[in-house]
């Protein structure tokens, strides 16, 4: 399917392909078992100039939005969804900073992240705030010109790696929803440690770990917007990411596709290939227009979004919805392809399977964006 | 530090076909690549420009089509590309293509280094950046694999033999060839592949590098083909019947009959 990239749209995708089959698909099955992060992959991003594609042109970045980066994720994680996320993870820790943070606050941190020098990682999950976001622990307490920070975040993409985070925390618990903050922290502040680092089930190349800040002091200069927004940063940056989250299981999914399409063409039973059993075919030809409409709901989502479009929350939790669970299902056709040779390790779609599956959870359960999506409908209706 | 990097188009397979009646190779069909030991002289040259700073310009001769591919050199970070096209170039056999290379290159002037890869894949001779050097009146050294030290004046390499390598000093400017060895090629960027999308190949005809045209193409080339063959190799087998015992006696009285020794161990 011709998607009428421009052609520097072309030029990024094929730039993020040739780093994903050269030099993450050779090492993406060692990584996944060795649960090792890929600074060697970061390092090849930066020298492509990718690690800021969607970052603007001002800061260093190429200015190519969130379908620039949808783009660099899809491609990526056709080799491995954990390597990916390198990057991925990167861009919902930057987005904050894109959308609130004032000039100062974007020429202090965007040109090292454009150029691939630092990495972000984003703070909102807690051990008792996931789905129900409302309910983060962690508080900001302003003292003269510094906040003080308490609390402890969970699960976060880039953990330990990252060196600059965008962290929501409560400022007033009185205003519920409208009582939280966010504030940029970098790493090596005083009061701010890693804690445990998760052992996966899949995108394990991806670094996982808890935040932990135990009277952490930040300047007042990092609170991004104003003391009330940090619920909305958290909202506007999730729904511009999760197309990212839509491409990862894009990727995913054009993975484990190719291979079981290889396989059934190599794998001879009852004298010939199983390529021509009409029961593989089906599941092949099924596969195919899964995927192929997962991407035709992601690029057009990121042009709108890109268009400068106002309110894209809808259209962004349904191609997160639509590609995350059909990577789940064409994965899961893949393995069973493939057959026992599926199963095993030694072959590239079991580990696929098992990346998939996060993508139906992380930034938004698909049972949260159904939420999300039926509310708009709803919304839309009463304003008629 | 000004450097030129030499690269040949090839065939993107390493199953070459020959036109037997032109005794040239077929390239319709096939994937043109620059010259993958080309590749790395283009990686140590953009390596010695980040030390030393300077301009790396690829130069290559062929048919106008080449511009292209010179362009992906530019993505990778090549300052200019400069490419020697001209029917008086046709049919050059490897002294032919030396003298046109060395006639661009003092075009192109004030250079310090001259770097090629060690062969190219389709014709094999390795011979290109030897007479490159003799054509220029320059030292050189073959199959570098790793340079220790270079500065404006001087640089001292180390020549890949047989068993080992050779340390070898040279003044500058100088023409070096290059072993896969010596580095590990980078990918494009971004913004060079952009840079790379508007930039225009330099054309130069042999009149405009003032080329001696005697000396160009196929008048300058003492080397004829004659005739391209691809070799016959032919291995008959013979089966052995029976069991272990049978075979092994079938066997050594076959070799006995072939007057091969036989002897125990």
């Amino acid at each position: 399917m011709d998607y009428f990239l421009t052609e520097e749209q072309q030029m990024i995708k094929e730039l993020a392909a040739r780093i994903a089959d050269e030099k993450i698909a050779p090492v993406a099955i060692q990584y996944d078992e060795e649960g090792r992060f890929p600074h060697d992959i970061v390092k090849v991003l930066a020298e492509s100039d990718l690690c800021g594609v969607y970052i603007p042109e001002e800061y260093g970045g190429l200015g190519g939005g969130v379908f620039a980066m949808a783009l660099v994720v899809e491609e990526l994680s056709r080799a491995c969804g954990g390597i990916s996320l390198a990057f991925a993870g990167t861009g919902l820790g930057t987005y904050p900073i894109i959308l609130f943070g004032n000039d100062e606050q974007k020429q202090k941190y965007l040109p090292d992240i454009a150029a691939g020098r630092k990495l972000a990682a984003f703070g909102l999950t807690e051990a008792d705030a996931g789905s129900d976001a409302a309910g983060i622990r962690t508080t900001a307490v302003q003292d003269g010109d510094e906040y003080i920070l308490n609390g402890t975040k969970q699960w976060i993409t880039n953990g330990e790696e990252a060196d600059i985070f965008t962290i929501i925390a409560c400022t007033d618990r009185s205003r519920g929803a409208r009582g939280f903050s966010a504030f940029i922290v970098e790493k090596g502040t005083p009061g701010f440690s890693f804690g445990k680092k998760e052992n996966k089930m899949g995108i394990r190349a991806s670094c996982t770990s808890e935040l932990i800040f135990e009277n952490c002091r930040i300047p007042k200069a990092n609170l991004l917007g104003r003391e009330g927004m940090g619920f909305l940063v958290a909202m506007k940056t999730l729904d511009r990411t999760r197309p990212g989250v839509a491409a990862q299981a894009l990727g995913i999914a054009q993975g484990a596709f190719d291979e079981a399409l290889k396989y059934s063409r190599q794998r001879v039973q009852f004298g010939q290939p199983i390529s021509s059993f009409q029961a593989i075919q089906h599941m092949l030809a099924d596969m195919a227009i899964q995927i192929e409409a997962a991407r035709a709901l992601v690029y057009q989502t990121c042009r709108y979004i890109d268009s400068g479009a106002k309110d894209f929350s809808k259209e962004s939790a349904m191609c997160k919805v639509f590609a995350s669970d059909t990577a789940m299902k064409v994965t899961t056709d893949a393995v069973q392809i493939l057959g026992g040779y599926g199963y095993m390790k030694e072959y590239p779609v079991e580990k696929r399977m098992r990346d998939a599956k996060i993508t139906q959870i992380y930034e938004g359960t698909n049972q949260i964006q159904r939420n999300v999506i039926a509310l708009e409908l709803i919304k839309g209706l009463s304003k008629k | 530090m000004n450097i030129v990097v030499c690269v040949k188009q090839v065939p993107g397979t390493t199953e070459v076909k020959m036109n037997r009646e032109t005794n040239t190779i077929i390239r319709e069909g096939v994937e043109a690549i620059i010259n993958p030991f080309d590749m790395h002289a283009v990686e140590e040259g953009l390596r010695i420009r980040e030390r030393l700073g300077g301009k790396v310009t690829v130069i290559s001769m062929g048919i106008p089509s080449v511009a292209e591919l010179l362009k992906t050199t530019i993505g990778l970070g090549a300052d200019d590309a400069v490419l020697l096209s001209d029917k008086a170039f046709a049919g050059a056999d490897t002294l032919a293509t030396s003298y046109a290379l060395s006639m661009g290159i003092r075009k192109i002037g004030n250079v310090g280094l001259v770097i090629c890869g060690k062969q190219a894949t389709d014709g094999d001779t390795a011979q290109v950046g030897p007479s490159l050097a003799e054509k220029l009146g320059w030292p050189h050294t073959t199959y570098v694999r790793k340079i220790e030290e270079i500065s404006e004046n001087s640089i001292r390499c180390q020549r890949m033999t047989d068993d080992g390598y050779e340390v070898i000093e040279m003044p500058l400017p100088a023409v070096i060839t290059v072993v896969k060895e010596i580095n590990e090629p980078r990918l494009p960027s971004l913004k060079n592949m952009m840079r790379a999308k508007k930039a225009v190949v330099t054309v130069w005809t042999a009149d405009d590098v003032g080329a001696d045209k005697n000396l160009c193409g196929l008048k300058g080339s003492p080397t004829q083909v004659i005739e391209t063959f691809v070799p016959v190799h032919e291995v008959k087998s013979e089966m052995i019947e029976g069991d272990a015992e049978e075979q092994a006696r079938k066997l050594v009285d076959k070799l006995m009959s072939m007057r091969f020794p036989v002897g125990g161990c």
